[in-house]
C-alpha cells in the first residue's frame, strides 16, 4: 500500500513537473516606443491562452540597433522572439540569427497571402522577393507627417497664408507646397509665442537622417540601382532629382526647422510638436495614435497626411516583422507565439490597441479608413513605401549615409552631388568588400 | 644561534602547506606566487594585443563569422593612412586635445595658486570647485545640449546678456566652427578641477623655508613665483598634463552624449570613429588596424613624454 502511494506520488509530481517545464518564460525584444505598450497589453491573452509567460526588452530606438545587433552576433540567448527592423531581414537571415519560417508556416496552415504583399515583401523575405520567410509582418509603418489643424484653420493665419502664397492653407498636395508651408510658419507669432515652420530628421548617430532625407529622395524618383539587384548606383544615387531633392531637404533644414535642430529623431519631432514650438512634424505612423490621444495638441488640434508627392508618390518605409531567434532555446514556444500572433481577431485586437497590423483582414476591412483619423494615410502610405538598402552589410551602407547627408545637410560641406558622389564611393567600397561587385 | 625572520616564518607555515611547498627552489615557489597574475596579464592584456594585430591583416567581420577570413597584407593599415576621413577625424582630436590641455592647465594652476593662498572658505571652495568632476560624463554630456540650446539654453543666454547677441542666433553643437569649442569648454569645465587638485598638491608639496630664503635674498613676488613656484610644480603640471592627454585621446562618452560627432563629422574623434567602425559597421579586420595604429600613436608619444618628465624630475 505504502508503495503504491509512493508510486502514485512520483507519478503525479512527474507529470505536474512536465506540465510547468512546457509552461516557457518567453522574451520578446523590441524598440521601446508606444506600440510596444500595445503589445505588452495584447500579449496578456497570449499568456492567459497558452500558460507560457512573457518578458519585455524594449531598448530606446537610437540604441535598438546597436544593442540588438550586437546581441544577434554574440549569439546571445536574451531574445527568443525579436522584432527587428526591416533592414536587417537580410543580415538575419544570411548571418543564422533568424529561424526559417517556411516549413512552419505551411505547418500552421499561416499563409503570406493574409499580410498585404508590401509589408511580406519588405519585413519578411530575403532574398528580396523570393518566397523564404524569415519574420512574420507585425508592425506595418512609414513616415508621414503630423499639423497642428487647429493653428491651419484660423482665419487670421489662412489670409494671411493667401496673401503671401497665393493658395489656400491647407494640407500639402506636393513636397515644395509642403516647404512652402513650414517656411510661411517660420518665426510666425501665435498667440505671443514664436513658432517654426517643421520638426524633420536631422539625427546623426543612428538612422535619423537618413530616414529622413529619403523622404524627400522618393518622391523625386530616386533609385538605389539602376537595375534591381546588380548594385549599379551611379546614375541612380546621383541622378539629377536626387540631387534636387537633397538640396531641397537642405532648404528645408535651413529654413523652416527650429534653431539648433542639428540632432533630432522621432523624440524631438514629438516634443517639438507636443510643446507648440512646431507648425508640422515628420515622424513614423506608430506614433500617431499617442498623438491623436495628447490632451494638448491631439483631439481637434491635430490632422494628418501622407508624406506628398513630387514626382512620384514615395514614403520612407519603417516597421517590423517578428521573428523567432535562431539561438533562443525556448523555440517551441516562441514559434507559438507567432502563430498566435498571426490570427486574424489577435491582428484586429492589436489595431484596436494602437498596433498597425499588415493583416488583410484588418486592413481590407471596410470600416478601417475610418477607424482613426489617420488609418486612410497610413493604407495611402503603404501603397507607396520604399525602404532602404536590406543587405547584409546593411549597418555599414547605412552609416555612410548618415555621414554623407549630415555633412552635407547639417554640417553645410560639399554640394549635393559631391555628398552623392560620394555616397556611391562608400557603398561601391561595401559592395567590393562583400564580393558583389 | 640567532632566529632568522625566514627561519620564523617556516615555523609559523602550517605543517600540511610547508610539507607541499618542501622541495621546490625559491624560484619555483616564486613562479607559483607570480604565475596567475602572468596568466591573468597573458590573457587580458597580451592575448587581445597579439590577437589584434593579426586580425589587422584579415578583412575579418565579427557579425559575420560564416563568411571566411582573407589575409589582405597591409590592405587596412594602407587604407586608413590614406583615407581623408581619417584625417579629418585625427585633426578634430588633436585640436581638442591642445585646446582642452591648454585651458585646464592654465586654469587649473590658477585656481590652484588661489586656492592655495590661505583665506575665509578655502575648503568649501575647493569642495565646490571639484563637484564637476564627480559627475558620470555621460550625464555632463546630456545636460550640457540643454544649457547649449539656442532656445532656452542658460550658456546662450549668459553670452547673450553679456554681448548683446541674440541667444537664438548661435548654435554651440549644430554649427560647425563653434561645435569644436563647444566640447572643448564642457570638458575644461569638467576636467580642470583634476589638474586644480594635482597642481594643489605640487604647490603644497613646496617648502616654506625656499620662499623665506629668497624673501632673505629680496628675490620679488614674481621672481619667486618663475624660479621656485613654475619649476617645482612643473613635474606635478607634467603628470596631469600625461593624464588628461592619455584620457581625452579615448575620449568617447562625453562627446558622444554632447553631439553625437556631428555636426557631419566636426567632432568625431579617433575613438568614436573607432567605434562606429568597429561596433557598427562591424569592419573588424579595419578597426583592429585603426586601433593598432592609435595604439602606437599614443604609445609613441608618451613614451617621449614620460622621459621628458624624467629628465624634469632629474633637475
Amino acid at each position: 500500500m505504502t508503495i503504491s502511494r509512493l508510486l502514485a506520488a512520483t507519478a503525479v509530481t512527474t507529470i505536474a513537473l512536465s506540465g510547468a517545464a512546457a509552461a516557457e518564460n518567453l522574451t520578446l525584444c523590441w524598440a521601446a516606443w508606444d506600440p510596444a505598450n500595445a503589445l505588452v497589453e495584447l500579449s496578456k491573452d497570449f499568456e492567459a491562452q497558452s500558460g507560457h509567460t512573457m518578458n519585455f526588452e524594449f531598448v530606446p530606438w537610437p540604441n535598438f540597433a546597436d544593442r540588438m545587433l550586437n546581441e544577434l552576433n554574440s549569439g546571445g540567448k536574451l531574445c527568443d522572439l525579436l522584432i527587428g527592423d526591416s533592414q536587417w531581414i537580410g543580415g538575419g537571415a544570411e548571418n543564422g540569427h533568424y529561424v526559417k519560417l517556411n516549413d512552419f508556416f505551411a505547418k500552421e496552415g499561416i499563409s503570406m497571402d493574409d499580410f498585404a504583399p508590401a509589408t511580406v515583401y519588405a519585413y519578411s523575405t530575403w532574398p528580396k522577393g523570393e518566397p523564404n520567410y524569415y519574420a512574420l509582418p507585425a508592425m506595418g509603418d512609414a513616415n508621414a507627417w503630423y499639423y497642428r489643424k487647429d493653428w491651419f484653420a484660423r482665419d487670421d493665419i489662412k489670409a494671411a497664408f493667401k496673401e503671401k502664397t497665393g493658395r489656400d492653407l491647407g494640407e500639402p498636395k506636393t513636397q515644395k507646397e509642403l516647404l512652402e508651408i513650414a517656411q510661411f510658419f517660420q518665426g510666425r507669432e501665435i498667440d505671443g509665442k514664436t513658432v517654426y515652420g517643421a520638426a524633420i530628421f536631422t539625427e546623426r548617430g543612428s538612422e535619423g537622417i537618413t530616414m529622413g532625407v529619403t523622404g524627400a529622395l522618393y518622391p523625386w524618383g530616386f533609385k538605389y540601382e539602376n537595375t534591381p539587384g546588380k548594385y549599379d548606383m551611379e546614375g541612380a544615387v546621383n541622378s539629377p532629382e536626387a540631387v534636387e531633392a537633397l538640396e531641397f531637404y537642405k532648404e528645408f533644414y535651413k529654413t523652416a526647422t527650429p534653431p539648433g535642430y542639428t540632432n533630432s529623431y522621432m523624440g524631438e519631432s514629438l516634443d517639438a510638436f507636443k510643446s507648440g514650438q512646431v507648425a508640422m512634424g515628420m515622424n513614423w505612423f506608430a506614433f500617431f495614435p499617442g498623438l491623436y490621444a495628447d490632451p494638448v495638441v491631439g483631439g481637434d488640434k491635430i490632422g494628418f497626411f501622407v508624406n506628398p508627392p513630387q514626382n512620384q508618390a514615395g514614403s520612407t518605409l519603417g516597421g517590423q516583422g517578428i521573428s523567432v531567434v535562431s539561438y533562443s532555446e525556448k523555440r517551441d514556444a516562441a514559434l507559438e507565439y507567432v502563430k498566435w500572433f498571426a490570427q486574424p481577431e489577435v491582428q484586429q485586437k492589436w489595431w484596436t490597441l494602437g498596433g498597425y497590423s499588415c493583416h488583410v483582414a484588418v486592413l481590407n476591412d471596410p470600416g478601417f479608413k475610418d477607424s482613426a483619423p489617420f488609418a486612410g494615410d497610413f493604407l495611402e502610405a503603404m501603397g507607396g513605401v520604399q525602404d532602404f538598402w536590406q543587405e547584409p552589410a546593411y549597418a555599414e551602407l547605412l552609416l555612410a549615409m548618415q555621414k554623407r547627408m549630415h555633412d552635407y545637410v547639417v554640417a553645410d560641406q560639399g554640394t549635393a552631388k559631391e555628398a552623392l558622389d560620394a555616397l556611391i564611393e562608400d557603398w561601391t567600397e561595401v559592395f567590393e568588400d562583400e564580393g558583389k561587385l | 644561534m640567532t632566529d632568522t625572520i625566514a627561519d620564523r616564518a617556516a615555523r609559523a607555515t602550517p605543517v600540511p602547506v610547508a610539507r607541499r611547498i618542501r622541495g621546490l627552489s625559491d624560484r619555483a615557489i616564486a613562479w607559483v606566487f607570480v604565475a596567475p597574475t602572468i596568466f591573468l596579464l597573458l590573457a587580458v592584456n597580451i592575448f587581445p594585443l597579439i590577437w589584434t594585430i593579426n586580425l589587422s591583416f584579415t578583412d575579418f567581420k565579427a557579425n559575420r563569422a560564416t563568411r571566411g577570413v582573407e589575409y589582405i597584407g597591409l590592405r587596412n593599415y594602407e587604407r586608413i593612412l590614406t583615407d581623408e576621413d581619417i584625417w579629418l577625424t585625427m585633426q578634430a582630436t588633436a585640436h581638442f586635445l591642445f585646446w582642452t590641455i591648454f585651458f585646464q592647465v592654465l586654469i587649473g594652476f590658477t585656481l590652484a595658486w588661489l586656492i592655495n593662498r590661505k583665506f575665509r572658505g578655502n575648503d568649501l571652495w575647493t569642495t565646490i570647485i571639484v563637484l564637476p568632476m564627480m559627475l558620470s560624463p555621460a550625464v555632463v554630456g546630456n545636460f550640457w545640449t540643454f544649457l547649449y540650446q539656442p532656445q532656452i539654453g542658460l550658456f546662450n543666454y549668459v553670452v547673450g546678456f553679456f554681448s548683446g547677441v541674440d541667444p537664438s542666433s548661435f548654435e554651440m553643437i549644430g554649427s560647425v566652427s563653434l561645435a569644436p569649442w563647444s566640447i572643448v569648454i564642457v570638458d575644461t569645465w569638467m576636467w580642470t578641477p583634476f589638474v586644480m587638485l594635482i597642481c594643489l598638491a605640487g604647490l603644497r608639496s613646496i617648502p616654506d623655508y625656499i620662499y623665506e630664503a629668497a624673501e632673505i635674498d629680496r628675490a620679488s613676488k614674481w621672481r619667486q613665483f618663475w624660479t621656485i613656484t613654475v619649476p617645482m610644480v612643473l613635474p606635478f603640471l607634467m603628470l596631469a598634463v600625461l593624464f588628461r592627454g592619455i584620457e581625452n585621446f579615448k575620449m568617447f562618452d562625453l562627446v558622444v552624449q554632447l553631439t553625437g560627432g556631428g555636426p557631419g563629422s566636426t567632432t568625431e574623434l579617433t575613438s568614436i570613429n573607432l567605434k562606429r567602425e568597429a561596433f557598427e559597421k562591424w569592419r573588424t579586420g579595419y578597426a583592429s588596424a585603426y586601433a593598432i595604429i592609435l595604439f602606437v600613436t599614443v604609445f609613441g608619444l608618451a613614451s617621449i613624454y614620460v622621459k621628458a618628465l624624467n629628465k624634469v624630475k632629474e633637475r
